[in-house]
């Protein structure tokens, strides 16, 4: 059992479990996942199932990731994946909520899901009235290194726009995002919607750009949250950028997926 | 564990003549290297990196004042940093004239970004000199490079090899691991290639890579270093330290391996 005074994070909240099409990835199971969180001091994680972003139907997957977390429910919570355009969508949400699931994970870009979607604002306002978190993935890997056959490109600022700013309850979380990224949307929202949309920083170099450290200083840290991006990378890397950040800041300052969880569910619902 | 030193085997500073903010840039990968335990840098600067000629063309006079600039950081931090001399190999005889000046200015390392395909006939020359100078060569190389990226001609592993078979008593760093491409296709290519060192650094950190590294070509071929990105230099090294390899392994991987390549007495170092 972790030692809960102990540690660094409370909660990864960009985790995944699953084999990854284009390589293989190291042992990518919960019970590694349970290992490496002891080790590096964070409480919870919550997790996706990977080969879920390109699965058309999402519930075999999900059914798949309840079935792996439920012996390590008291560290690994769900996080399963939906699309908003499939046959029973909603369904999905509510069984995500009677799983205990804090957030779900929704991948667009690998759905040919534009921007401008119907199923966006449908999603966001679902999910608002559930008081789940949305996460996002802006990538898997780096552009330099993909498959020939994963030609889907990074997420866009329009779809994280157009999700925040439909429905005031939706809270978001953004996976994998870089500085430009990060910044052309946290500008292009109102003081409002921003305090609705957080970042981990895994895609976010430190020193000697440090870009970290700017968006630190413009943003915020309350508007970023831990997330390590296992099994795909490495989970020292965000905790390395942090730590070489000349302002570093005590980790007390940041968000935490528990806060956010927290603050989704304490939004109004519909009467 | 922590290894007992830490040598940066692939690093870059800047200069006025490169961008605005790089006393800030440097000052920060010092700072980094302070924190991370870096003991010496050894780096290099890319002409202007890019603004009076590309960052990987760079021109004979960006050529030497990004090196000036590099011998001039050297010289003020002696104890932290060595340089590398950086040439444009399709400019030989002013690359050659450019080793001979760099070695006289205290280079320990001849860099070759991605001017000339690392197989071209052009780098036999440089190769050569590195080589009887006891130099190791740094290549910038795009891990299994399938096509043409702009501004630059890249090299992947399968070039540098045929250069590096040609040259068997030089010594070659294959650049980043991390940098881009795919890595898992540069084990195969350099696994039976015992001059060719590849590099931990880069912005990539796929979990997977060092291990599969260190089983195809264990841990005396393999050299710790960042280039851009400290922050995942950093990474790999606390993941060098949790995989549970011997103590002697990490310090060749952190250290000895770079003592062992560049000419002796590089580093001051027990």
């Amino acid at each position: 059992m972790t030692d809960m005074t102990d540690l660094r994070f409370s909660v990864d909240v960009s985790a995944w479990i699953g084999s990854y099409p284009f390589r293989d990835i190291p042992h990518p199971d919960a019970e590694i996942l349970v290992r490496v969180l002891q080790r590096e001091r964070i409480g919870k994680a919550w997790v996706g199932a990977l080969p879920g972003a390109w699965h058309r139907d999402p519930s075999a997957s999900n059914a798949w990731l309840y079935a792996q977390l439920a012996p390590h429910s008291d560290v690994l919570l769900p996080s399963p994946t939906v699309r908003p355009d499939w046959p029973g969508w909603l369904a999905t949400l509510d069984e995500a909520v009677s799983r205990g699931a804090a957030s779900v994970r929704f991948y667009p870009m690998q759905l040919e899901i534009s921007a401008t979607s119907s199923g966006l604002p449908e999603l966001a306002s679902a999910c608002g009235e559930r008081g789940l978190v949305l996460q996002l993935t802006v990538r898997f890997e780096d552009l330099r290194q993909r498959h020939p056959m994963d030609t889907v490109a990074d997420l866009t600022a329009a779809h994280i726009r157009a999700l925040v700013r439909t429905d005031p309850r939706l809270h978001v979380i953004v996976s994998g995002a870089g500085r430009d990224l990060i910044e052309e949307t946290h500008w292009s929202l109102t003081p409002a919607e921003q305090a609705r949309c957080f970042w981990d920083w895994a895609w976010v170099w430190g020193p000697p750009e440090d870009h970290l450290a700017h968006l630190l200083e413009t943003i915020g840290s309350e508007r970023f949250v831990f997330g390590g991006y296992w099994p795909l990378r490495l989970i020292q890397a965000p905790t390395a950028a942090l730590d070489l950040t000349p302002n570093s800041l005590p980790t007390n300052t940041f968000a935490t997926g528990d806060a956010i969880s927290a603050a989704a569910q304490s939004a109004p619902k519909s009467p | 564990m922590a290894p007992r030193h830490l040598i940066d085997a692939h690093a870059h500073f800047h200069w006025s003549g490169s961008r605005d903010d790089f006393a800030r840039y440097n000052a920060s990968r010092m700072r980094a290297g302070e924190t991370i335990g870096v003991t010496v840098h050894v780096a290099s600067i890319l002409g202007t990196w890019g603004k009076s000629s590309p960052t990987y063309f760079a021109s004979p006079a960006d050529v030497v004042a990004g090196n000036d600039a590099m011998f001039a950081i050297a010289d003020a931090e002696p104890s932290r940093v060595r340089s590398f001399v950086h040439v444009n190999p399709n400019h030989t005889d002013h690359a050659l004239r450019e080793i001979s000046r760099g070695a006289a200015r205290g280079a320990i390392g001849v860099k070759l970004s991605a001017s000339r395909r690392a197989d071209s006939a052009l780098l036999d020359p440089i190769a050569s000199e590195a080589g009887a100078r006891g130099m190791p060569v740094l290549h910038h190389i795009w891990q299994h490079r399938q096509r043409e990226w702009g501004m630059q001609e890249a090299s992947d592993a399968i070039e540098l090899v045929r250069l590096a078979a040609r040259h068997p008593h030089t010594n070659f760093i294959l650049a980043h691991i991390g940098g881009g491409g795919d890595w898992a296709h540069t084990i195969n290519v350099i696994r039976d290639v015992p001059n060719v060192f590849p590099d931990t650094s880069g912005s990539g950190v796929d979990r997977g890579m060092l291990d599969a590294y260190l089983d195809a070509i264990g841990p005396r071929r393999l050299l710790w270093a960042a280039d851009l990105t400290l922050c995942t230099g950093l990474a790999k090294l606390r993941a060098l330290e949790v995989i549970g390899m011997p103590q002697d392994a990490l310090d060749d991987i952190c250290w000895r391996n770079a003592q062992r390549i560049f000419p002796p007495n590089s580093f001051a170092l027990e």
